[in-house]
């Protein structure tokens, strides 16, 4: 028997045990005329060693075929849509018809001024407050955000990153008034501040405390919250600022490597966090591109962790991934052509191996995602899973020569970056002297001139154009909200206990100055219902804030 | 001499989507113009404490956030406080089309949403620029 036949082997067998206790979504998946579907397809001949090396099976190392041994034929990936915007009802409201709707995990959008630190009654929140999320500036605003939603039942991701801790803090404490202890709270934060100073600008503090914060986070929660996702490590916004695929994927795992290290530095045992950390890719419109991106990441991945950092915990060398599918792919022009560039784009995401995914909705180049748009979206998932067999087998493109021959091209062009940045001294400093940030402008630059020289096509935008566009209705933000927000925030200052407020906020400084973990100081101050603004500006009163250089 | 058109990339508020500014920027340095970019985070009264310092002949502002009905008439009204209102206020983001009326109405004189190629920006300008003996 060939080494292949024999691992095969033991593969099936490990496979059928585990099915014995979580069973397959069927007990028979077949095509519309009854052909049956394998649960794996790998290679009859051929280079068997190359197989063996370089993809490997589904739930083992080096994981290219996916992270899980039967990956959708067990579970869908969780559908996971991104929502929030105006106050804290008007966004539960959403939570709960996403939920009605079959959507399986929540997935919060905050407002600018929560990003940045600053209560919705900041001179600095003018204009914002509500609008690209929703506004938290207390636990009295985070209660009324999960009213109704069990947080035992539904795992939540939160985009959140310089505030994560504070956040974090909050749906705590939420699931202590709920009567659920923090060991049952499942879900991600995103917690990644070096893709704020590469990508996205929501940063408040400088680079060190803020690996300090999060080096926090890991710690606490492999302590007290286990079955939270303590970082999510995020190509999106990389991507969304104009890199390309292989750029995505090599500063996402430069990041990730520096996230690993500072950890370590700390004193952190890697088997210890590692389990815990997650990432968050974007998927654009070249499909086998995007499908092949996946696979990639997940190789490389684990080789750095069993490699680089000798993890020795398989855990620890799995790559999971949310998904988003990309927003500056939709136009504005012809808004319903984004409800198709989405569904390739899922598709990619779902042929890629993902763990959860947020669809986009048609009207989100022109506003935030109405009710019915944010609904079709998620039909579009419902759709991929329930109805076109995608799931059925694990990784249906493996063994394709064109997406092998893909894949080995990104990780080759992704370890040349990867080598680069270890060169100049790492993801942080990297990031200091704006290499990353010049890398994504030109790139970003590159593609306007593409499309602008019509060597790019973009449907609708410079070919196959409208003279006249009909206007969608927009879903519109309560333009009063920052000043009905301001109210409540006076309210909620002049009925809570001050003086202990002021106390644990004093606390938390002095904390800050030392070395102590903060989770817990933070953890305090929320629960006597400190504002984020209050916490971070102890925070920055202590780190100072980071002023980027202009490249 | 020939006067270079100077022109000001704005991101006014807290919004930190960049991507088109820093595009813009790029596309209107190669179209012969000095631009300056701000960076994040600006308030309206930096955004023209810098234009006025800087003597540009443009601001341009760009916001993905939703917060342009509020954020770009008041460029243009310190502007016009600060006697400075000969400066040509334009913007970019993303904009629904029922906004752009009331921001002309405001003193914004043109609008560039996404899929707006390069030239036409450029050309804008080079049109409507009040100040001085530019090119």
């Amino acid at each position: 028997m060939s080494e292949l036949q024999e691992k095969l082997e033991a593969w099936t067998e490990k496979v059928e045990k585990a099915i014995s206790k979580v069973p397959e979504r069927q007990e028979r998946f077949v095509t519309s005329s009854d052909i049956e579907v394998n649960r794996l397809y790998t290679p009859k001949n051929g280079d068997e060693q190359e197989y063996l090396e370089k993809l490997g099976f589904p739930g083992e190392y080096p994981y290219t075929r996916g992270i899980q041994p039967t990956m959708y034929r067990g579970r869908y990936w969780t559908m996971r849509q991104y929502a929030g915007f105006g106050s804290a009802e008007e966004t539960n409201e959403r939570f709960r018809y996403l939920l009605e709707q079959g959507q399986t995990g929540l997935s919060t959008a905050f407002d600018l001024p929560t990003q940045i630190g600053y209560d919705a009654d900041d001179p600095m929140a003018r204009g914002e407050v509500g609008k690209v999320g929703v506004s938290i500036s207390s636990l009295a605003d985070m209660e009324t955000l999960f009213k109704g939603i069990p947080l035992d039942k539904v795992s939540t991701s939160m985009t959140i990153n310089a505030p994560a801790s504070v956040l974090l803090a909050m749906y705590i404490a939420v699931g202590e008034k709920q009567g659920v202890s923090p060991d049952r709270l499942s879900g991600t934060i995103q917690n990644d501040i070096l893709k704020e100073y590469v990508a996205r600008g929501t940063y408040i503090f400088p680079p060190k405390p803020s690996m300090r914060l999060i080096t926090n986070i890991f710690e606490y929660c492999a302590e007290k919250v286990p079955n939270w996702n303590t970082i999510s490590i995020s190509g999106y916004h990389i991507r969304e600022a104009g890199s390309t695929a292989v750029q995505e994927v090599a500063f996402t795992l430069s990041n990730a490597i520096a996230y690993v290290q500072a950890a370590i530095d700390a004193g952190l045992p890697v088997d210890k966090f590692a389990p815990r950390l997650s990432f968050f890719f974007n998927a654009h419109n070249n499909f086998f591109e995007e499908i092949a991106k996946f696979r990639a990441a997940r190789r490389i991945w684990a080789k750095i962790m069993r490699y680089r950092f000798k993890a020795e915990n398989p855990k620890s060398w799995q790559l999971r991934f949310h998904t988003q599918t990309g927003g500056s792919t939709l136009t504005a022009q012809q808004p319903d052509n984004n409800i198709v560039r989405v569904t390739i784009q899922a598709l990619a995401a779902v042929l890629g191996g993902t763990q959860s995914l947020h669809t986009n909705s048609r009207d989100e180049a022109l506003a935030l995602p109405t009710e019915e748009s944010a609904r079709i979206a998620l039909r579009t998932q419902q759709i991929i899973a329930y109805e076109s067999g995608v799931a059925d087998t694990v990784d249906p493109l493996g063994g394709s020569y064109y997406i092998e021959a893909l894949t080995d091209e990104i990780e080759a062009r992704v370890w040349e970056y990867i080598e680069k940045i270890d060169d100049l001294g790492g993801a942080v400093t990297a990031i200091e002297q704006g290499y990353m940030q010049r890398e994504i402008q030109q790139a970003a630059y590159q593609t306007q001139k593409a499309i602008e020289s019509g060597e790019q096509i973009v449907v609708g935008v410079n070919k196959f154009k409208l003279d006249h566009e009909p206007q969608p209705e927009l879903l519109r933000v309560n333009p009063e909200l920052g000043r009905i927000q301001a109210e409540r925030l006076a309210k909620l200052r002049s009925e809570r206990n001050n003086e202990e407020v002021q106390k644990r906020l004093q606390s938390l400084k002095q904390a800050a100055e030392g070395q102590d973990n903060l989770m817990p100081y933070i953890l305090d101050a929320v629960r006597v219902y400190a504002t984020t603004g209050e916490i971070c500006n102890v925070l920055r009163s202590v780190f100072g804030e980071y002023r980027p250089a202009l490249f | 001499m020939e006067h270079k058109i100077r022109v000001l990339v704005a991101k006014p508020g807290l919004d930190c989507h960049d991507r088109g500014a820093l595009v813009i920027a790029q596309g209107l340095r190669d179209a012969g113009m000095e631009v300056i970019y701000t960076g994040l985070r600006q308030t309206p009264e930096q955004i023209v404490a810098a234009a006025i310092q800087e003597d540009v002949d443009c601001i341009g502002l760009s916001s993905l956030s939703g917060a342009h009905m509020e954020l770009f008439p008041e460029v243009v009204r310190l502007l016009k406080e600060q006697g400075a209102d000969d400066i040509l206020v334009i913007g970019g983001g993303v904009i629904p089309a029922e906004d752009i009326p009331k921001l002309q109405e405001a003193g914004v004189a043109a609008i560039f949403t996404p899929g707006t190629p390069i030239s036409e920006t450029v050309d804008f300008i080079r049109a409507h620029v009040k100040r001085g003996s530019v090119s």
